[in-house]
């Protein structure tokens, strides 16, 4: 009896599963299947199926705009943001695993406070300060801001590995002479890899998806992909197709590194979940 | 080692040239008469070899937001910016705008419309050029009209067009005898109904800016509207914008629509599924003297900050131009000309055979008058909104418990009463009174 009810609930979660699945996947399968028809017939939903497919959507998209120049752009920002909040990330998340004070935990907190602001109340500031830096509409100011945005959640994550590493490791190394650039560089991060890695990819898809700062800073050079997607939306004009191949397109990209990665995600987000 | 010198002249040929070029920055709304401007810029840049454009399109929303921040702290990244008939008056007076005196003698600044020209100058002074203006009127189904033994006039009462909506609608076919906006924003179902209130003796402020919901003219005219698209609207008509309509219309789900000018090109294009069988007529009347009917333009402008003003001219003066009209029509045929700016077009007969909507879209333009919109008078300009800062937010708000109204979730005379509160807070606050 046990085996059948246990068989039974394997089903029911399995099916509960996969149901969650599709409605979470199904507004990127209909934007993708979207993208694929003419605009009169994108509209057209009682006779979707029917209508025939086409790709013109994608040839009158990439005639209109530079895509590769918006992706280059996402490319960079997303990685480079990345790279400075490890950067950074990497030494605070050590001193507050290892060298952890009363004040610590508070620290932390702080921390994570500062993401429950709304971005558009430092708007202004924010954009007066790259107006006299000369930042605006520069991939070097959005790396910048969007590396403050997403440092809370990378040495979050980062401290929940490190907390994972045994002490006495590093405690080793330093008997052995090891100096504490050495410990960080030989020792911590070959150890946390894993963990670095899938705070990597969470990061390089958060920056690659963040609309706010991105469309706000930009205007032409700068601009990335969330920017070529805003291009055609229209209140007054139905361009859903259009509006479908440019996402389909935007989010491709991310998509595939997302599939390719998804164990080491999976890892990383639930690493030490469970103890 | 005699290459290097050679390479650095002409290293250095190389910077001087691309110094002396000019990049302006425009920043545009993503639709159809803007998209096809940017494929023709080649006509202009051959012209003026020293001036590159760099173009950031943007929905319009996005685009209110970017601009509004860029030019309130003056940050210069753009230096074309294209903006509405409301935002002109307000940013003009904060002196955000730089006014346009340098259009070039054949411009012929008398051939724009006198209603959009009204709507885009302050203190006599042009502002802004409009590149396309639009206004609303109705589009309805002839067959459907026919088939209910009606006929439109070509300048309809609310009255007939409620009888007439009664009449056409068959929801056993899924015909809904009108549809309307909706969907809450200031932009949105407020854009309608500001204007039907017009044409109902109705107006938002008195000339001390006190707010009027509380008077006859606004129950009559939210009463009106939402018993006729209870009895005759479509299901979920709350959430219902411009593009929800379009989809509606174009397949055959629409006897009536009221909306913006621009649609007449969707609804008879090759997407439609009723192409043929629409017809056009002016935005109705209560008999009160004022059509309900808005009146918007997209307009090019450049704002205080940027350094490069007589270039920016120069583009703005060619986009708008009489020159710019007749590329378009040789290009593309004179149905895309932009519409709504110029006498001169609505005189041309080519246009006139070319676009069967042209004189209903112009005598709307005509009978929409931004600095006497409403039956009584007011202190504010516009037709369809009250340009003032303000309004953005109160238009949207006082948007939202009209639609909640017209879901059914309140009572017209709670929003309005609601309306009515939150106006007169807001305008206390704003030290209007």
């Amino acid at each position: 009896m046990a085996r059948a009810a246990s068989t039974q609930r394997k089903v029911t979660v399995t099916i509960v599963a996969w149901v969650v699945a599709l409605v979470i996947f199904f507004p990127i399968l209909w934007t993708v299947l979207t993208s694929f028809k003419s605009e009169g017939d994108a509209i057209n939903i009682s006779h979707f199926f029917q209508t025939p497919w086409s790709i013109e959507s994608y040839f009158e998209v990439q005639s209109r705009s530079d895509y590769f120049r918006h992706f280059f752009n996402s490319v960079i920002i997303s990685v480079g943001s990345t790279l400075l909040a490890l950067l950074f990330s990497i030494p605070a998340a050590w001193s507050m695993a290892f060298a952890p004070t009363s004040r610590t935990r508070d620290i932390m907190m702080w921390m994570l406070s500062t993401k429950m602001m709304p971005a558009v109340g430092v708007l202004v500031p924010i954009y007066l300060i790259f107006k006299t830096l000369g930042l605006l509409d520069n991939a070097w100011g959005l790396m910048i801001v969007l590396m403050l945005m997403n440092l809370p959640i990378v040495i979050w994550m980062l401290y929940t590995y490190f907390k994972e590493i045994p002490v006495d490791i590093l405690e080793a190394a330093r008997m052995d002479g090891a100096t504490l650039g050495k410990e960080l560089v030989y020792v911590l991060v070959p150890m946390a890899v894993p963990g670095i890695a899938s705070t990597l990819l969470l990061n390089i898809i958060l920056a690659w998806n963040e609309a706010f700062w991105t469309l706000n800073l930009t205007a032409a050079n700068a601009a990335p992909l969330t920017a070529f997607i805003a291009s055609y939306s229209s209140p007054e004009g139905l361009f859903w197709a259009k509006l479908s191949a440019a996402s389909t397109l935007a989010i491709a990209p991310i998509l595939v590194l997302g599939w390719i990665s998804q164990k080491q995600l999976v890892r990383g987000l639930t690493f030490g979940a469970v103890k | 080692m005699k290459f290097v010198p050679v390479l650095a002249g002409a290293l250095l040929v190389a910077l001087a040239s691309s110094a002396s070029a000019e990049t302006l920055t425009i920043a545009t709304v993503n639709n159809g008469d803007m998209i096809r401007m940017q494929k023709l810029t080649d006509d202009f840049t051959k012209d003026n070899p020293d001036i590159q454009l760099q173009w950031v399109t943007l929905e319009e929303n996005v685009l209110r937001q970017k601009v509004t921040t860029d030019i309130a702290t003056k940050g210069g990244q753009y230096d074309i910016i294209t903006i509405g008939t409301y935002e002109v008056p307000i940013w003009a007076k904060q002196n955000w705008l730089v006014p346009l005196d340098k259009l070039g003698a054949d411009y012929d600044v008398d051939d724009l419309l006198p209603a959009i020209r009204g709507g885009l100058s302050v203190d006599g002074k042009l502002y802004a050029a409009p590149f396309y203006g639009e206004s609303s009127m109705v589009m309805y189904r002839k067959d459907l009209m026919e088939k209910a033994g009606l006929t439109m006039p070509d300048a309809p009462t609310w009255d007939f067009i409620r009888q007439a909506a009664d009449k056409m609608t068959d929801r056993a076919n899924g015909i809904n005898g009108i549809c309307l906006r909706g969907k809450a924003g200031w932009g949105e179902n407020m854009a309608f109904l500001t204007a039907m209130s017009n044409s109902f003796g109705a107006r938002w402020f008195d000339e001390k800016w006190t707010p009027q919901f509380d008077q006859p003219e606004w129950k009559d005219t939210l009463q009106f509207y939402v018993d006729m698209m209870k009895a005759d609207g479509p299901d979920g008509a709350s959430n219902n914008g411009f593009n929800e309509n379009l989809a509606l219309f174009q397949q055959g789900k629409c006897g009536m629509w009221i909306d913006a000018t621009v649609a007449a090109s969707f609804v008879t294009g090759k997407d439609s599924t009723v192409a043929d069988k629409v017809g056009f007529a002016l935005a109705p009347d209560k008999g009160l003297g004022k059509r309900g009917n808005w009146l918007w333009a997209w307009s090019l402008a450049v704002p205080a900050g940027s350094q490069k003003v007589d270039a920016a001219e120069k583009f703005i003066s060619w986009a708008t131009s009489k020159h710019y009209e007749e590329l378009v029509a040789s290009k593309e045929g004179w149905a895309n000309v932009p519409p709504g700016t110029r006498t001169s077009l609505y005189n041309n007969p080519e246009y006139q055979k070319a676009a069967p909507f042209a004189k209903m879209t112009l005598d709307s333009i005509n009978a929409a008058d931004p600095t006497h919109p409403t039956v009584k008078p007011v202190p504010y300009v516009g037709v369809q909104f009250v340009a003032i800062p303000e309004f953005e937010g109160i238009g949207t708000t006082v948007g939202q418990l009209f639609s909640a109204a017209l879901a059914g979730q309140s009572s017209v005379d709670d929003a309005l009463k609601q309306a009515q509160d939150v106006t007169t807070r807001e305008m206390q606050k704003a030290g209007y009174l």
